[in-house]
């Protein structure tokens, strides 16, 4: 008695191999939602150095994230920050004026919601309440609406929020004036929150008794945008 | 007086034009919605979201129906193809001679099989982009990464198989059995020995 007749010559023996690569493929990649993040940031401190060499890599991990069809243009000569709401009397800077304000420099990192971060972003500008004493604000303003020069983009910050060590009106961003994309001539920017709050192309500063939603707000984002404890990030 | 044989039916190019139509509309719209210098150069940035959203849609819905409009049968008997492995598919990826092929070489095989699990997992990680801009509970800190990191890997397949289907001189008549539907007897019998056409 032989079984011969039932086992297969080796080059007919088959394995069902392609849908283990389709399982382990997709497994994989479904497990990076928890781990892609981290992997993500070794590789690109690797290929910092380099990365401008490599095509398609975004250089020093910028997006640029826009809600209207054109970025802002800025022009020196007709720019102006405006300063109004809740004030005794309205008042306006130009870009000669807020150069000569006292300047501060700091490094901080720029988180996204979305997802991504870009470290030591050296950010120089104004602080706030420097550009603020322009104007004298009423008793009852508590809040600052920051307005875009890219409608309808806004958003607020409470006063006691805009007065964080860290906060920042950012006209030069790594030693250059800012660029366009970045949100020229000027930015808000508050390291602790995720990039939403950080309104670019600025070029009002409206005073008001409280803050209200901003563009992302009224689309279901947090009003405050705490970086890991907002937005369904950590407990918020 | 060459001789050619059938390669690849109707459904199965229909299906791979609409995969390569589709996923370079989706790599260029992409490219502009990620790369500074491109959203700077092209702006319109919501126009390009719903270009790109749309087309993905379209893609993966294309996708569907091809098959289902289509050879059904025939797409599930090359499924069932690219599924299987033999001793000389692993010989053929260890680069050790003679490894006759079939109708599909082992890199072929694993090439249509990775570029499926890619598409499934773009279009997760896409819908997960798009629901988690409206709904927090579908926000992963890790989800873009996931979408741009699939992006890198496809591109780089996509480079080889661009290289062995137009450049490679041994190779590029491929390109004929995926367009034309044939390919020469005389290649087939070179580069895929165990294959017997119909």
């Amino acid at each position: 008695m032989s079984d011969s007749t039932n086992t297969p010559t080796p080059s007919n023996t088959t394995l069902r191999v392609g849908r283990g690569v389709f399982l382990a493929t997709a497994l994989g990649g479904l497990t990076s939602l928890w781990w892609g993040r981290s992997a993500w940031s070794r590789v690109s401190a690797l290929i910092g150095p380099v990365e401008s060499l490599i095509p398609l890599v975004p250089q020093g991990g910028w997006r640029i994230y826009t809600v209207s069809g054109t970025l802002p243009g800025f022009d020196p000569a007709s720019w102006r920050l405006e300063l109004n709401g809740a004030v005794k009397t309205p008042a306006s800077l130009d870009y000669r004026e807020l150069l000569t304000l006292p300047k501060v420099e700091q490094v901080s990192t720029f988180h996204c919601v979305t997802g991504w971060t870009v470290h030591n972003v050296a950010w120089g500008g104004v602080r706030i309440k420097d550009v603020l004493a322009h104007v004298t604000p009423h008793a009852d303003a508590h809040a600052l609406r920051f307005v875009s020069a890219e409608n309808p983009y806004d958003d607020y910050l409470t006063l006691e929020q805009a007065s964080l060590g860290d906060v920042m009106l950012a006209y030069e961003m790594d030693g250059k004036p800012l660029a366009r994309e970045h949100g020229a001539p000027l930015r808000l920017v508050i390291p602790d929150m995720y990039g939403y709050k950080n309104v670019k192309w600025l070029n009002r500063i409206e005073l008001v008794p409280r803050e209200s939603k901003g563009y992302w707000e009224n689309l279901g984002y947090d009003q405050n945008a705490w970086v890991g404890r907002s937005n369904g990030y950590g407990t918020a | 007086m060459t001789r050619y044989v059938r390669r690849f039916s109707r459904t199965e190019r229909v299906l791979h034009w609409a995969n390569a139509v589709g996923f370079l509309t989706l790599l260029g719209s992409g490219l502009v919605l990620y790369l500074p210098s491109l959203a700077v150069l092209v702006g319109r940035r919501p126009l390009v979201k719903d270009v790109h959203f749309w087309s993905g849609i379209g893609w993966v819905a294309l996708l569907a129906l091809i098959p289902l409009v289509g050879d059904r049968r025939g797409i599930l008997r090359t499924a069932r193809e690219l599924d299987r492995f033999d001793r000389d598919d692993a010989r053929w990826l260890l680069g050790r001679r003679p490894a006759p092929q079939g109708r599909f070489n082992a890199g072929q095989k694993l090439n249509a099989t990775i570029t499926a699990a890619y598409t499934f997992l773009f279009f997760v990680s896409g819908m997960l982009l798009w629901l988690g801009e409206r709904d927090t509970r579908f926000r992963f800190a890790s989800t873009v990464v996931l979408h741009d990191g699939l992006m890198y890997a496809a591109v780089i397949l996509l480079i080889g198989h661009l290289y062995l289907a137009v450049i490679h001189p041994t190779t590029r008549h491929a390109l004929r059995g995926i367009t034309v539907g044939t390919v020469s007897e005389d290649w087939a019998r070179r580069h895929h020995g165990k294959w017997k056409p119909e």
